[in-house]
């Protein structure tokens, strides 16, 4: 049925068309997932190590540090620090860990930060792909449903000690409620109705959000109460980068609520800081 | 006397074909392209608000068709898994509507000779880049046999894409506002079947070079009513002199 049946090889572009366009059956595979479109047409292409001995367990990789996400009365703020780490040797200092995955969601990632990346970016064309395909987006339990499914495929890699861990964090506009999933690096996906975090500095950014968590936050406070926890958590934490006032580098952060997903300015986060630092001072 | 049961010439059998395929989508309702002040606008009579005819296929392209669903609908989904695939190969900036126009084009044409059936589909791919007005929309036209054209401005594809066409000559300017491009697009429909249609029959869809990394929008009902509201009240027709404000697109 394929219309590029009859043809011989070709190279790159058209044998691509030619693949892509013989995908005709609308019950099988691919559906509206753009991953299993990639690995149909295009398994080169597909982000995932090949097998490697046992022994390559140490390779040496760029690691993301601190991510977390807390809810307020109308929306969920996401936010991350901005460092970068291999072994001892920080690799780089304004590294993104906060990504729009689509209007209406973000993921934050923390762990091997290429497959890390990689992840994030795959995940939210998986998000856009569906939306086109199909007319509309995903729920939002749907969303986090599937980057559980493909944190889970990353479980080949994590065993290599390539582990991503994401966290995601997203409004449902159908319901107006904002909600936050916690992944584990096997692929469970655990709901988070108040803050969760992940990373290194996880642990103290968590002791410090659940210190300072209401449940009657506003967006202003929940955003100072996220800049505190970076700022708990880079002062336990070796591989978590606090404020850089130096080259004027600041936590990213970023909100989702009614009017989709947006971040906060580095001016405002830079005045936020500051009045963070001036509290602790003495 | 021996007669050569089952053969036909290939010049017959190109004609058999070209006009099952003509007949398939002389069945269909048009679909217009305008290009207007701030990207390209496609209206379409189509009474359902689900089964749509325009669509998102990357950043700055869109899709439009007539014909049988079934089949534009899989080639529709067909161009956005070409366009995700190579974006993420390679780059956003380098999925363009001339490459995925042609990527039609080579499918449509293989199954018009191979295929036990031709697509009665038509096609358009259209892209926003940066330039203003005409200047800034690249149309590509696709045929039932793979044979493309890119035009300038405006384009009607379908059964009675001829009458359209004419009447979309006399009435467009380049850079209208939306309302404006969208009235001229109804009044063209309207006039080549010689009946009114209601802006609840509509289906408006378009690519907005001012929007973020998708610049594809859809009109939902009450918004179509609003533009061609807003278009009717100031300046009737073509004698707009200055449109009062400009037409504000919903979001």
């Amino acid at each position: 049925m394929s219309p590029y049946s009859a043809h011989g090889s070709e190279g790159g572009d058209r044998s691509l068309q030619r693949r892509v366009f013989g995908l005709t059956d609308p019950f099988g595979p691919p559906g509206p997932s753009f991953s299993a479109v990639l690995r149909a047409v295009a398994p080169e292409a597909f982000p995932q190590l090949p097998p490697t001995p046992a022994g390559a367990a140490g390779l040496e990789h760029v690691d993301g540090t601190t991510v977390l996400a807390l809810t307020y009365d109308t929306g969920v703020v996401m936010a991350g620090d901005r460092r970068a780490t291999a072994g001892n040797v920080i690799s780089k200092r304004d590294m993104r860990k906060v990504f729009e995955a689509d209007s209406w969601s973000a993921v934050a990632i923390s762990g091997a930060a290429g497959p890390a990346m990689e992840l994030a970016k795959l995940f939210a064309l998986e998000l856009e792909h569906y939306e086109k395909i199909e007319g509309f987006p995903l729920s939002l339990e749907g969303k986090a449903n599937r980057l559980a499914q493909m944190v889970r495929a990353n479980l080949p890699m994590a065993m290599q000690g390539l582990v991503v861990v994401p966290l995601f964090a997203g409004y449902d506009p159908r319901a107006g409620v904002a909600r936050i999933y916690e992944f584990d690096a096997a692929g469970g996906r655990y709901e988070e109705r108040r803050f969760a975090t992940s990373g290194s500095g996880g642990r103290d950014a968590r002791g410090s959000l659940k210190a300072r968590y209401r449940d009657d936050l506003d967006q202003e406070t929940a955003v100072d109460i996220a800049i505190e926890a970076l700022w708990d958590a880079a002062d336990e934490d070796s591989a978590t980068g606090g404020p850089d006032l130096v080259r004027g580098i600041y936590p990213l952060v970023a909100v989702i609520d009614a009017q989709g997903y947006r971040e906060i300015a580095d001016e405002v986060v830079g005045r936020r800081v500051e009045q963070v630092i001036a509290a602790r001072r003495r | 006397m021996a007669m050569q049961i089952g053969y036909v010439p290939p010049e017959q059998q190109q004609r058999d074909r070209a006009e099952f395929a003509r007949k398939g989508i002389a069945r269909g309702r048009s679909v217009v392209a305008i290009a207007y002040a701030d990207g390209v606008v496609f209206v379409a009579e189509n009474p359902s608000p689900t089964l749509h005819k325009i669509s998102e296929i990357y950043d700055r392209i869109a899709f439009a068709a007539v014909g049988r669903y079934n089949e534009f609908e899989q080639l529709r989904q067909s161009g956005i898994r070409l366009a995700d695939v190579k974006g993420y190969q390679y780059a956003r900036d380098d999925v363009t509507g001339r490459s995925l126009a042609n990527a039609y084009a080579n499918a449509l044409g293989a199954a018009f000779t191979e295929s036990p059936k031709p697509f009665e589909v038509e096609l358009l791919i259209a892209e926003v880049t940066a330039g203003d007005g005409a200047d800034g929309v690249e149309l590509y036209h696709i045929l039932y046999d793979g044979s493309i054209t890119d035009e300038t401005g405006y384009v009607a594809i379908g059964g009675s894409a001829e009458a359209i066409r004419s009447r979309l000559e006399a009435a467009y300017r380049d850079a209208m506002p939306l309302g404006d491009a969208m009235r001229c697009a109804q009044q063209a429909l309207a006039g080549a079947e010689e009946r009114s249609i209601e802006p609840g029959r509509l289906e408006v869809a378009g690519l907005d070079r001012n929007r973020g990394r998708r610049k594809f929008f859809r009109l939902t009902a009450d918004e179509v009513a609003a533009h061609l509201a807003d278009s009717a009240t100031d300046g009737d027709g073509d004698s707009t002199e200055d449109t009062t404000g400009d037409t504000d697109d919903g979001s």
